[in-house]
């Protein structure tokens, strides 16, 4: 059943390209960073900071807010736009990015920012902060829910799967996590570095529900998280087939944009891209 | 005597025959239960030895309020950063040598640099851990913890202190290593003796010609600055040192960060040669730190007693701290030595 009407999906998909050009704009001015992860993961991000999760930019600290913990952190030039975008800082500072004085720092700082839930770099540690969260909010009776946004190049540390067997153990049907299931990490495609697959078979042996989706349709998000709700005895992980790159063609796929930045005149090539689309993120998809 | 009175230490410090016997873990133990009582944020995780590292009490009282982990230490660390992070107190317990050993990146990212209050309980630390041999004896802990930003490094001298250390630790707004050992040692402190986290005691000061600093204290031979259940050993030397006619200052030196300079520095003025006690490397251990204070403020020279760039290997915790060099005999030698330096 859809969750979304026409209007809010445009809407979606306006901000995700505002979100997706700003990004490119604050990797030029940093001149370092990565680019693949953050434009595919763009909608996502969009799906929970417009749509999905119950918080409040002028109260970041709001006591029942849903928490949403960025685990693969170095995709944090996607969060820290959506962050802007949504109201929690302004959108000028996002060109401080990397550097000296920063709020935005390389890798997102807990104490740093308003928005940013937890510290984040090192891969594999997310998924396990986000399930004391969610174990701790359980003790309490809290109602609200964890999410935890996961790359899918950190599925090869054996800290993620310590906190995959936690969760499963602890039934944390409050946390949800997210992989970024977009097949490329460093040194190259993730099936070639270390093939996770059978990945959803992997999280439902671990007593996990598993949803796999399309990381770019509103409603497949939408739909998946809202699933997840409803899920009473397990947490719910939601594979997200996503392109690496995704809104520049020219990036998108290849895993050598994984860790640089573009520069000055490949950014400018890239905006007029994204800007020509207009926000059509998902119609072009299709 | 020359044992600082207004510290209550035990009567029968100096008799090995009939001084109490009890790990320092058991400290813990007790400590934990009772921050427990007095605070109903503290929760405990333990991974997989919940009753070696005397977490029992704890989970027995509250068992709501513990959480098995498993034999997964790296996660014992993340999700006690996010229990943390919600709002919790979380004590996290294993043997050191697998916390803060194997979760060390863990401990940095997401407890020290979030600042979060979690409280990391390493047992076992130390060669004194005996048969299991040199795989489960961490000597490398106090090195790998102190110079995180945002960490207080504690090393308990006896089941008292220990104790007092574990609740003292719940009032840190932030993260805490507490070391603990397995093995009885003898219980020299009491529970009316003070411990303040950050503030090393002159525990033994061999009366003599008055300190020419004017700091009031009587002017020591050596300082010896310890560390854990070494006290001990240390104060047996300066007794018998004593009777020599060297005259020694015993510093229980527990809070190894953030450092007592102030206490430390006097001591080296007083003094003008120190020997540090612990038992751990030498290397980044107790006795780096001290050394660190010293050479910045007041060089004088030093002599160190620990573990000397080796693993450790199986025995009994005696006959290991006598082979790698840190019994009594080994702390007179140093205090010799170091005499000829000045």
């Amino acid at each position: 059943m859809p969750h979304l009407h026409d209007d809010k999906i445009k809407f979606l998909e306006e901000k995700a390209s505002a979100v997706r050009q700003s990004i490119i704009e604050m990797l030029v001015e940093a001149g370092s960073g990565h680019t693949a992860g953050p434009l595919g993961m763009a909608d996502i991000f969009t799906a929970f900071y417009f749509h999905i999760l119950n918080h409040d930019p002028k109260n970041p600290t709001m006591e029942d807010r849903d928490r949403l913990i960025l685990s693969n952190g170095h995709i944090c030039p996607v969060q820290y736009a959506t962050l802007a975008h949504a109201g929690y800082f302004p959108v000028e500072e996002l060109k401080t990015l990397r550097k000296f004085g920063t709020r935005l720092q390389g890798h997102p700082h807990r104490d740093s920012l308003p928005g940013v839930e937890t510290t984040s770099g090192p891969l594999g540690s997310g998924l396990g902060q986000a399930a004391g969260y969610a174990y701790g909010a359980k003790m309490d009776g809290k109602k609200f829910r964890v999410y935890c946004l996961m790359s899918d190049g950190e599925q090869d540390a054996g800290n993620t799967w310590e906190s995959a067997m936690f969760a499963g153990k602890y039934k944390l049907n409050n946390l949800t996590g997210v992989i970024d299931r977009n097949n490329i990490q460093i040194d190259g495609m993730t099936e070639d570095i270390m093939p996770l697959e059978n990945l959803r078979a992997k999280y439902e042996a671990f007593n996990w529900h598993v949803l796999e989706i399309d990381g770019h349709n509103f409603e497949e998000i939408v739909n998946a998280v809202e699933e997840a709700k409803a899920i009473y005895e397990k947490p719910t992980m939601i594979i997200a087939h996503t392109i690496p790159g995704k809104g520049v063609k020219e990036i998108e796929f290849d895993y050598k944009w994984h860790g640089i930045p573009p520069n000055k005149e490949q950014a400018t090539k890239f905006l007029a891209e994204l800007r020509t689309l207009g926000g059509k993120i998902k119609s072009e998809h299709e | 005597m020359p044992i600082n009175p207004n510290l209550k230490l035990v009567e029968n410090i100096l008799d090995l025959k009939t001084i109490e016997q009890a790990p320092t873990r058991k400290g813990y133990g007790e400590g934990l239960l009772e921050a427990g009582e007095q605070n109903e944020k503290v929760v405990a995780l333990c991974a997989d030895l919940t009753e070696s590292t005397q977490m029992h009490l704890f989970t027995k009282k509250f068992p709501e309020r513990f959480i098995q982990m498993g034999v997964a230490e790296q996660n014992l660390a993340a999700v006690a950063s996010g229990l943390a992070n919600y709002g919790k107190i979380p004590f996290i317990s294993s043997y050191a040598m697998f916390s803060p050993g194997r979760n060390w990146e863990q401990i940095r990212t997401t407890i020290c640099y979030n600042n979060v209050p979690v409280k990391i309980a390493g047992s076992h630390a130390g060669v004194s851990v005996g048969p299991d041999g040199a795989t489960h004896q961490a000597i490398e802990d106090i090195a790998i913890t102190r110079p995180i930003p945002n960490m207080t490094v504690i090393n308990p001298c006896d089941t008292h202190e220990a104790k007092k250390a574990t609740m003292a630790a719940v009032g840190i707004d932030g993260p805490v290593y507490l070391r603990f050992h397995r093995e009885k040692t003898p219980v020299f402190t009491t529970p009316n003796s003070q411990f303040i986290i950050g503030k090393a005691e002159i525990l033994w000061d061999s009366e003599g010609s008055p300190s020419p600093t004017g700091s009031g204290r009587s002017k020591p031979d050596v300082a010896l600055i310890v560390c854990g259940p070494l006290v001990h050993n240390a104060i047996l030397a300066a007794a018998e040192l004593e009777k020599e006619g060297i005259k020694i200052r015993v510093i229980n030196n527990h809070t190894i960060k953030p450092m007592d300079e102030a206490t430390i520095i006097q001591a080296a003025k007083d003094a003008g040669a120190v020997v540090t006690v612990e038992e751990h490397q030498i290397q980044g251990g107790m006795g780096s730190a001290v050394a660190e204070v010293l050479a910045k403020n007041y060089p004088v020279p030093i002599e160190f007693i620990g573990v000397q760039n080796r693993f450790g290997e199986s025995g009994a915790p005696n006959e290991l701290i006598e082979h790698f060099g840190m019994g009594v005999s080994h702390i007179k030698e140093a205090v010799k030595k170091v005499l000829k330096r000045k």
